[in-house]
């Protein structure tokens, strides 16, 4: 098995990205979570330069790091009081959990490594894949874009109709 | 690519754990945040190292962050709709769906 592209840097941002996963799972306080999570969505980003998506990369830092854990941090904030240390964060589960999710990692690594039916090519994307990924956003995949521009302006109106204040 | 696959799993798993283990609701979606970006990481890296015709692993990427940030923010509205109702966001507090 060949070392992975970008060796070194890719053993960094995977061990930042493991233990900063780790400690958003596992932190008493959920506000170092959600600090945590910003981490770990750094981390993913630098991976997605490594595999050649830059266009990925900033998205992934524009909406994740900027929008969607900022508005965890927010209703962190607006729900204040859990985030005091004194409360327990785990349910009764989390033997099982562990050894279920322990299974579940090592049977999908095992499952990796056993299947060879893939057509590889260390051949690079092209360097202009940002273009290509505009071009392909009007053509081929016109209908996806707009179904999902329509699910964002629901998702926005929804957001707002359930966390409006009801007069009563 | 097996290294970056491989990360992928060890991520889901984690957030699996996550969503199994957590009692707050918010901490719940952190862990659902985490489980999208493995997803994501196996799509680009497949996208990266299998032939194929175009940048269509990327593309799915994309939308799964947008359904991602959607989800987030119903989710994080529901969160505090609940909040305002039970003055707690833990997921043992509230067990009905209509009141």
């Amino acid at each position: 098995m060949p070392a992975p592209d970008g060796g070194i840097v890719f053993a960094i941002l995977a061990f930042v990205i493991i233990v900063s996963a780790l400690m958003v799972v596992s932190l008493k306080n959920i506000f170092h979570c959600a600090l945590a999570l910003v981490l770990c969505l750094f981390a993913v980003a630098g991976v997605y330069i490594l595999l050649n998506a830059e266009f990925l990369a900033a998205a992934q830092v524009l909406i994740y790091v900027g929008a969607v854990a900022i508005l965890m941090i927010f209703a962190v904030m607006l729900t204040s009081k859990l985030a005091s240390r004194k409360i327990r964060q785990t349910n009764e589960n989390a033997l099982t959990a562990f050894f279920v999710c322990v299974i579940v990692a090592l049977s999908t690594i095992v499952l990796i490594t056993k299947t060879d039916v893939w057509r590889l090519t260390d051949k690079a994307l092209p360097a202009d894949n940002i273009a290509t990924i505009g071009k392909y956003l009007m053509t081929k995949f016109m209908l996806p874009f707009e179904v999902v521009s329509v699910l964002l302006l629901a998702a926005m109106i929804g957001a707002i109709v359930l966390a409006r204040k009801e007069k009563s | 690519m097996f290294y970056y696959l491989g990360l992928a799993a060890i991520l889901f798993s984690i957030g699996l754990f996550g969503v199994l283990t957590r009692r707050n609701t918010i901490g719940i979606l952190m862990s659902l945040e985490l489980m999208f970006n493995a997803a994501n990481i196996n799509f680009v890296a497949f996208n990266r190292y299998i032939i194929t015709d175009g940048l269509t692993g990327q593309l799915f990427a994309i939308f799964i962050v947008v359904v991602a940030a959607a989800e987030a923010a119903v989710g994080l509205a529901i969160v505090l709709l609940v909040y305002r109702n039970w003055r707690g966001i833990d997921t043992d507090h509230y067990s009905v769906m209509k009141w």
